[in-house]
C-alpha cells in the first residue's frame, strides 16, 4: 500500500477491483487484442510498478502477478506474445531505467501492445561472450550518429521495427568504458537483414549489417560510454524472462514427455522409467525454484540469481528433449519439417521431439552460455575471485581481435 | 494448486538466528569431533536448551505446552541442526514421535507435552531406512497388552525414554506407547557418528494403546512423510554448511600463486552446487509447507524433497573432502562429520530410488 490515486490504497483488492472494472468497459471478446492492450496500457494495468503515464500505477512489483491472474481468471489474458519477448523483457525495463519521458512516451505502448516488435543488437562476429569486445562504430555527427558495423545471432530481426544496439563511440579507451546504447530503427537506410539458417532448419535469427546508419541523439539510451551499464540492466533482464505467474507442475517439456509415457505403454522400458523420474524429479525442482525466485523478485529486482535459473532450464531441456527422442525409438528416427522458414517466435510444444532436440542446444548458448552463466554464479553470488585479465585496462583498439 | 510461500517469514528468520546462535554457541564443530569420542553420544543438555528456546514443540497445539505454530518453522529449526551437525534427538522426538503422535491423537498428549518442553525425548520403533510406502511394521507382535519382538537401527531410541511402538495386534495395526527401561537397547555402531542408533528388543514389554487399525496406519504413514520431509531440511543445512566452508577455504587456500578458488575448473563446479542447493531450498520449502497436513500433495512434497535433496547433500559433503585436499580427509577436519550424516541421511527413511517409486505412483507414471 504506497501510493494512493482517486482515494484508494493500491493493494491487492484494489487492483482486482480495477481489473474487474477495466474488463467490464472493455469486453475482450469484443475488443481487438491490440486495442484492449492499448487500453490497459493507458490504465496503468500493463506493468504496474511502472510509473504512472508509462503503461504502471507505481505499484509495488509484487502487485503485477495479481493483476496478471486477474486478467486471466476473467478470460483477457493476451495470447500469441511469443515474438515479444524482446521487446517486453528486455528493451522495456532498460527504456524504464535509462529512457528520457519522451523515449518512455514514443516506446513504451507500441511496444506493449504488440504493435512494434523488437530485437536486441548486441552480438557480433567478434564479440559474444565477450560482449565488451564488440567493434560496431557509432560516430557523432551533429545531432545524431552514424553507425556502421556487423551484428549477427539476431534473433527476430526480420520482424522488428526497432532494435537495441551497442556500439563502440571510443576506441582509445578499454573496452568496458568506450561503448554507447542505442534504439535502432529497423526500417532506417542502411539496415540489411539476412537470415541464417540453424540447426533446426529454420531461421529465427540473422545477420544484421549496419551501413552508414544515422540513429538521431534523442535515440541514444543512457549517456554517450555509458553502454555497458546499461546494456547490464538489458542481460539481468534477459535471464530472468519470469513469467507474471507461476509455471504449473509439468508444464514444461517434462509434461510433454510424461504423457507420451503416460498414453503409449508399449514404449516404456526400466532403464528409461528410471531416466524420466530422474528428470520428473529435477524439473519440479527447477520449477519451484523459479517458483521461489517469482516470489523473491516480487519484492525486488533481478539478481544474479535468474542467471541459475536460466543455466538450470537449458541443461534440463536438452535432457528431456534427448530423452524424448529415445523414448519414441522408431519414431524418433523422423523429423517434423526441415523446410527454411522464418518463425514469428518458437513455439517449442508445438513441434515434434526432433525439434525439441535441436531448439534446446540453443538454449546453453543464447542469453549467455552456462560456462559464462556458471562464471557469473561463481564470482557474483560465490564471491570466487575472478579470471586472472589481461584485457582490462587496455585500450580496446589495441586488444588482440 | 496455489503456490506455498516458497520464502521464509520474519518470524522463521528470528527463529533461526536463535537457534543459530545457540548452536554455535553449544555445538562448535571441535566440541561435535570430541563427543563422538565419548560414550554419550546425544548431547541431552543441548536438547533441554532447544526445547527451552521452544524449538522442540513447535507444530504442537498451544493447550499442551507447544508453540502451535507449524512442521515450517519446525523444518528450520532442522535445517540449523543439519548446518551444525548437531548430535540431539530432534528426528526420532521432535519430528517422528510428534508427527505420530499430532496424527493419532489422544492418550499421546502427554507425551507431546513433554516434548515440547523437553521433559521427555520419544523414538519412533521403526528401523531408520524404513522407505516409503512400506507395510505396517509385524516385526512386534502385542498381546494382551504386552509387546514382543525386535526393531534394528532406531534412532534416538538410546536417548529416550518413551518409545513409540507399531505393533501387530490381535485386532491389525497398533500403535503403543512402551517405556525405553522396558525395553533391551543395544547401540549399533553407526555409520554416522553424530546420529546414535539402537537395536531394540522387547520381550512382553507392556504397552499402552495409543491407535489401533486404520488410525495407527495413518498415524505412522504420516509420521514417516513428515519426517521425509524434514530430514531434508537437515539434509539442505549439511549442504549450506559444505558449500559454504568449501568457497570460504577456496578463497583463502593459495597454490600456484593464485587462490585456488579462481580456477575456473573449481569455480564452476562450486556454481553448479551452488544451484543445486538453491533449487533444494525451494524443494525443502515446499515439502515444509504441506508436511503433516496428510494426503497426496504432502506425501508428493516429502517424496520430491528426498528424492532430489539426499543427492544434493551428498555430493555437497564429497565435494566439500576432495575440495579440501588432504586436510578435508582427516579426522581432525569436520568435513567427515557431514559425509556421513550426509550419506547416512541418503538412506534414512528411504533412498531417493525408493522416493523416486513413491512419486510413479503420486503421478501417474507407471513402471514399464
Ligand atoms: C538461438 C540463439 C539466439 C540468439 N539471439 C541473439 C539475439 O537476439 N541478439 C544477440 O545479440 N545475440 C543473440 N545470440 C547470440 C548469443 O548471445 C551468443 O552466441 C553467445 O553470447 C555466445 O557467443 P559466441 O557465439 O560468440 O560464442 P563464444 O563466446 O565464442 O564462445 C565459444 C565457447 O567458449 C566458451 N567461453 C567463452 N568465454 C569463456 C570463458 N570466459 N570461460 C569459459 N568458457 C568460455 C563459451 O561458453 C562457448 O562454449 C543468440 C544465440 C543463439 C544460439
Amino acid at each position: 500500500m504506497t501510493t494512493v490515486t482517486d482515494g484508494a490504497a493500491l493493494d491487492a483488492a484494489e487492483l482486482r477491483r480495477r481489473v474487474a472494472g477495466f474488463v467490464a468497459e472493455h469486453d475482450p471478446a469484443a475488443t481487438p487484442q491490440q486495442e484492449f492492450l492499448a487500453a490497459r496500457f493507458d490504465a496503468g494495468l500493463a506493468w504496474v510498478h511502472f510509473p504512472e503515464g508509462a503503461g504502471g500505477l507505481g505499484a509495488p512489483r509484487s502487485l503485477q502477478p495479481v493483476v496478471d491472474e486477474e486478467f486471466e481468471r476473467l478470460g483477457a489474458a493476451p495470447t500469441g506474445r511469443e515474438g515479444l519477448v524482446i521487446g517486453l523483457g528486455m528493451a522495456a525495463p532498460t527504456i524504464l531505467a535509462f529512457g528520457t519521458p519522451e523515449q518512455r512516451e514514443r516506446f513504451l505502448k507500441p511496444l506493449y501492445t504488440g504493435e512494434e516488435v523488437w530485437c536486441q543488437l548486441f552480438s557480433e562476429p567478434g564479440a559474444g561472450s565477450d560482449l565488451a569486445a564488440l567493434g560496431t562504430r557509432a560516430v557523432p555527427d551533429g545531432d545524431s550518429w552514424v553507425v556502421n558495423g556487423q551484428k549477427v545471432w539476431t534473433s527476430l530481426a526480420h520482424e522488428a521495427r526497432w532494435g537495441i544496439l551497442v556500439t563502440r563511440t571510443d576506441p582509445d579507451v578499454p573496452k568496458h568504458k568506450g561503448m554507447t546504447y542505442f534504439i535502432c530503427d529497423m526500417h532506417a537506410e542502411g539496415v540489411e537483414v539476412r537470415p541464417l539458417r540453424q540447426i533446426t532448419g529454420e531461421a529465427e535469427f540473422n545477420e544484421v549489417y549496419l551501413t552508414d546508419v544515422r540513429i538521431p541523439d534523442a535515440h541514444r539510451l543512457g549517456a554517450a560510454g555509458e553502454g555497458w551499464k546499461v546494456a547490464q540492466t538489458t542481460l539481468m533482464n534477459e535471464r530472468v524472462a519470469i513469467g507474471g505467474h507461476a509455471d504449473p507442475r509439468e508444464g514444461g517439456l517434462i509434461g510433454v514427455v510424461a504423457d507420451i509415457w503416460r498414453d503409449r505403454p508399449e514404449l516404456r522400458t526400466p532403464g528409461s522409467h528410471d531416466a524420466l523420474l530422474r528428470l520428473w524429479v529435477e524439473a519440479e525442482a527447477a520449477r519451484l525454484t523459479k517458483e521461489r525466485l517469482r516470489q523473491q523478485l516480487a519484492i525486488g529486482q533481478p539478481g544474479p540469481e535468474g542467471s541459475a535459473a536460466k543455466y538450470a532450464f537449458s541443461r534440463l531441456n536438452q535432457e528431456i528433449s534427448g530423452l524424448e527422442v529415445e523414448l519414441l525409438g522408431q519414431e524418433g528416427l523422423t523429423y517434423d519439417d526441415w523446410t527454411f522458414r522464418r518463425p514469428e517466435g518458437v513455439n517449442f510444444t508445438k513441434r515434434g521431439a526432433g525439434f525439441h532436440y535441436l531448439r534446446s542446444k540453443g538454449n546453453s548458448i543464447e542469453g549467455g552460455t552456462t560456462e559464462i552463466l556458471r562464471n557469473i554464479i561463481a564470482e557474483r553470488i560465490l564471491g570466487l575471485p575472478g579470471e586472472i585479465r589481461v584485457d582490462k585496462d587496455v585500450a580496446w583498439k589495441d586488444l588482440p581481435k | 494448486m496455489s503456490e506455498a510461500d516458497l520464502l521464509y517469514t520474519e518470524i522463521e528468520e528470528e527463529l533461526r538466528a536463535s537457534v543459530r546462535a545457540l548452536l554455535a554457541d553449544r555445538c562448535p564443530a571441535e566440541s561435535v569431533l570430541a563427543r563422538v569420542e565419548t560414550d554419550e553420544v546425544a548431547d541431552l543438555e543441548l536438547a533441554k536448551e532447544l526445547a527451552g528456546l521452544g524449538a522442540t514443540g513447535l507444530p504442537v497445539p498451544e493447550e499442551l505446552g507447544g508453540a502451535g505454530a507449524s512442521w515450517r518453522e519446525a523444518s528450520v529449526v532442522a535445517e540449523e541442526l543439519g548446518r551444525a551437525a548437531a548430535p540431539v534427538p530432534f528426528l526420532g522426538g521432535a519430528v517422528l514421535s510428534a508427527a505420530a503422535l499430532l496424527e493419532a491423537g489422544g492418550a499421546g498428549g502427554e507425551v507431546l507435552s513433554g516434548i515440547a518442553d523437553g521433559t521427555s525425548i520419544a523414538a519412533l520403533a521403526v528401523p531408520l531406512g524404513t522407505p516409503p510406502g512400506a507395510g505396517y511394521p509385524s516385526a512386534v507382535r502385542a498381546e494382551g497388552g504386552l509387546l514382543t519382538g525386535a526393531v534394528p537401527g532406531v534412532v534416538d531410541a538410546l536417548a529416550a525414554d518413551v518409545l513409540l511402538v507399531p505393533a501387530a495386534g490381535p485386532d491389525g495395526p497398533a500403535l503403543y506407547r512402551v517405556e525405553a527401561a522396558d525395553a533391551a537397547r543395544t547401540a549399533v555402531v553407526s555409520l554416522d557418528l553424530t546420529r546414535p542408533l539402537a537395536d531394540l528388543a522387547l520381550d512382553g514389554a507392556p504397552g499402552t494403546l495409543l491407535a489401533s487399525g486404520a488410525d495407527a496406519e495413518r498415524a505412522l504413514r504420516t509420521a514417516l512423510s513428515t519426517g521425509a520431509a524434514l530430514l531434508a531440511a537437515e539434509q539442505l543445512g549439511v549442504a549450506e554448511w559444505a558449500l559454504s566452508t568449501t568457497v570460504d577455504y577456496l578463497k583463502t587456500r593459495t597454490q600456484f600463486g593464485r587462490p585456488v578458488g579462481s580456477f575456473q575448473a573449481l569455480k564452476h563446479r562450486l556454481a553448479d552446487l551452488w544451484v543445486s542447493v538453491s533449487q533444494a531450498r525451494a524443494v525443502v520449502r515446499a515439502a515444509a509447507s504441506t508436511a503433516g497436513t496428510g494426503g497426496a500433495e504432502a506425501e508428493l512434497n516429502a517424496s520430491l524433497a528426498q528424492a532430489f535433496v539426499s543427492g544434493v547433500a551428498v555430493k555437497a559433503a564429497e565435494e566439500a573432502v576432495q575440495l579440501h585436499g588432504g586436510i578435508g580427509f582427516t579426522w581432525e577436519h569436520p568435513a567427515h562429520l557431514y559425509l556421513k550424516r550426509a550419506k547416512s541421511d541418503a538412506i534414512a527413511l528411504g533412498t531417493a530410488d525408493r522416493h523416486r517409486l513413491a512419486l510413479a505412483a503420486l503421478v501417474d507414471l507407471a513402471p514399464a
